[in-house]
């Protein structure tokens, strides 16, 4: 399909006007898959979900299939999960540990490298015809590991992984790295699927920095759901940054975060009030961090989204999610809970009945998402609705650049995010260059501030 | 005659079909306060060291079931592994009125069927604590169109308090992998 849609009429970032259509329309959602999800870094796992030789983890990139698979020599792969014969699922286990990856179709294998092994009666059908080590599960030409991450493109061209998320991994870090300041060693503690009526990239939008959506939680924060709610404290969770200065950041390669910079002097905040246990170890790890990290500890995490469609929540609660594309209007959620692989068996026991509580179709702050998100979706798919934009005026003009964390930051709540983050999409529909979709040929965006 | 025959058929006492008819009374009444949205009332059938538990079902290779099919209570991450605060919590955020997710309130009707004892402790004759098999089907209708059907197994252990019963642990095995809801913002 050659694109003939009015992509710059759709997005206008100056004016800070953004069509419903790409919301809706089987058009935009089509060149979605075709351009963006084909070319963008795609989160599809955690090396804790396949720790040993032959664990595998079926995952999806866009609204395909893939495997995640360790080999028998200890490689990380991700495959195509579609046989190469005719095409059927050679995987249907979530997960597992494996020699061979068999077709049910007609018997085709794979070993966990990919390779074509089995071909049921060869000699008798295909001797001389088919020559098996051209026709190994299609993997993916890009495959990146960071701090226990897994990333993938379908885009030989595209530039390494560091490059791509660019500024944006010193926000990641606060994800990844041990709450104590070491780097990396998180591990998965599961994963929630669900059906979301909605199209991907209001969850994608929502994690890009959305503070302004807090009203549509204000049940969650009348009741108390937090960690220390059961010492009297109401809201969703712990008030750890009360005396931060919270930035939204915005990077030219779409990706956005809301984050926090604490003041060069900042003590620990007490929280898990209704834990002493786990209090005392969040007080032993935020020492920790600051004697590792020194000023960079300054840095403390809330939201983001890796461009197009991996969020965060950095600390509590602390997960990645995924939103995979199925149609215009419907999305598979992925949530992916983090804790220290080495925390205390009693710090994980009060983490995950968090996360739980917090999040997902069963948590009490996030099914005020979907709502939102369902009946948006819903009510801007009419002919009527689509004839009119969706406003992203927000805080026009107001952030500088670099000033005071790498970026383009914004001290007050803002829509500078998701404007970048839609400029950015916009190049990716237009089949723009590396260097346009990384941001380096473009000056920094200036819109007219009203 | 195999053991599971067997246990039924030993069982088949007066007292037996007595307190069965009482359980499944209770599990009627149960359902029809969360269907009558009397959720504060419906709290106060939980004893206050419930375990209420729904498991992920996860796709695995024949053989592991037993092992790998259902996440485990007390560990990882289920759809709900919580306890009675938490579940007052979600009664309290219900009544703020200002739940979106559940404001307007959701139609729901639960259906409870296939009722079976599968243990009386320490007697037929006397019994304090009876763990109870049933399948349930859960209805909800929500705003106009939307429309989920929740259907599984449940196993709950109700615990003898003067002449009703309290709830002490409730498991639900939810016949989906992918959730095929947006939100379980409803009580099962």
């Amino acid at each position: 399909m050659t694109t003939q849609l009015p992509i710059d009429q759709m997005i206008d970032v100056q004016r800070g006007l953004i069509s419903r259509e790409i919301f809706v329309s089987p058009d935009f959602y089509q060149q979605e898959l075709e351009k963006l999800f084909t070319r963008a870094w795609l989160f599809v796992g955690h090396e804790s979900q396949i720790p040993n030789q032959g664990d595998f983890f079926t995952s999806r990139m866009g609204a395909e299939s893939v495997i995640l698979c360790r080999d028998h020599a200890g490689v990380v792969h991700v495959f195509l999960n579609s046989c190469r014969h005719r095409g059927m699922k050679v995987c249907r286990y979530e997960q597992g540990n494996t020699s061979l990856f068999v077709c049910p179709y007609h018997s085709w294998s794979y070993t966990t490298d990919g390779k074509l092994q089995g071909v049921p009666l060869y000699r008798a059908l295909y001797e001389g015809t088919l020559q098996r080590e051209d026709w190994p599960l299609i993997e993916v030409p890009r495959l990146a590991l960071y701090k226990g991450t897994v990333w993938a493109s379908w885009d030989a061209e595209a530039p390494d992984l560091l490059t791509y998320l660019g500024g944006a991994v010193d926000h990641l870090d606060q994800v990844l790295d041990c709450r104590d300041g070491r780097p990396g060693g998180s591990e998965v503690i599961g994963v929630h699927k669900w059906i979301l009526p909605t199209n991907w990239k209001f969850a994608a939008e929502n994690f890009l920095g959305d503070t302004y959506h807090n009203p549509s939680h204000r049940s969650v924060d009348m009741i108390g759901i937090g960690p220390s709610a059961q010492r009297g404290q109401t809201g969703r969770r712990d008030n750890e940054y009360n005396k931060g200065q919270h930035v939204w950041v915005g990077f030219p390669q779409g990706h956005g975060m809301h984050s926090v910079l604490m003041p060069e002097q900042f003590d620990y905040q007490p929280s898990y009030l209704q834990y002493p246990e786990v209090d005392e170890y969040f007080r032993h790890c935020f020492y920790e961090r600051q004697r590792r990290q020194g000023e960079k500890a300054r840095l403390m995490p809330f939201t983001g989204n890796l461009f197009p469609n991996t969020s965060y929540h950095g600390r509590q609660p602390r997960g990645l999610c995924v939103w995979h594309p199925h149609s215009p209007t419907e999305t598979e959620a992925w949530r992916f809970f983090l804790v220290d692989a080495d925390a205390p068996a009693s710090v994980k026991e009060v983490l995950r009945r968090f996360y739980m509580r917090y999040s997902g179709p069963a948590g009490m702050t996030e099914q005020d998402d979907m709502e939102n998100w369902l009946y948006a979706t819903q009510a801007s798919s009419g002919v009527i609705a689509r004839r009119y934009p969706f406003n992203y005026q927000m805080s026009m003009g107001a952030y500088k650049t670099d000033d005071p964390v790498p970026g383009d930051v914004s001290l007050q709540i803002t829509e500078q995010t998701p404007r970048n983050y839609y400029r950015v999409y916009s190049r990716y529909l237009k089949n723009e260059g590396w260097d346009s979709l990384l941001g380096r040929d473009v000056q920094p965006m200036r819109e007219a501030a009203e | 005659m195999s053991d599971v025959a067997e246990r039924v058929a030993s069982r088949r006492g007066l007292a037996w079909y007595e307190l069965k008819q009482e359980i499944e009374e209770f599990l009627y009444q149960e359902a029809d306060l969360l269907d009558q949205r009397r959720f504060r009332e419906w709290l106060d059938l939980l004893a206050e060291d419930l375990v209420y538990f729904m498991p992920i079902r996860r796709n695995v290779k024949f053989g592991q079931h037993a092992d790998k099919e259902n996440t485990r209570q007390g560990e990882g991450i289920s759809w709900f592994d919580e306890d009675k605060w938490t579940l007052g919590k979600r009664v309290d955020q219900i009544l703020t009125g200002v739940h979106y997710a559940e404001e307007p309130l959701s139609r729901v009707t639960h259906m409870v069927s296939n009722v079976r004892l599968l243990d009386v402790q320490p007697s037929v004759d006397d019994p304090h604590e009876v763990t109870v098999g049933c399948r349930f089907l859960v209805f909800q209708n929500r705003v106009e169109y939307e429309q989920y059907t929740f259907i599984g197994r449940r196993t709950d252990v109700l615990r003898r308090h003067g002449d009703t019963w309290l709830i002490a642990r409730r498991e639900l095995i939810l016949e989906q992998n992918v959730l095929l809801a947006k939100n379980l913002s409803i009580f099962f």
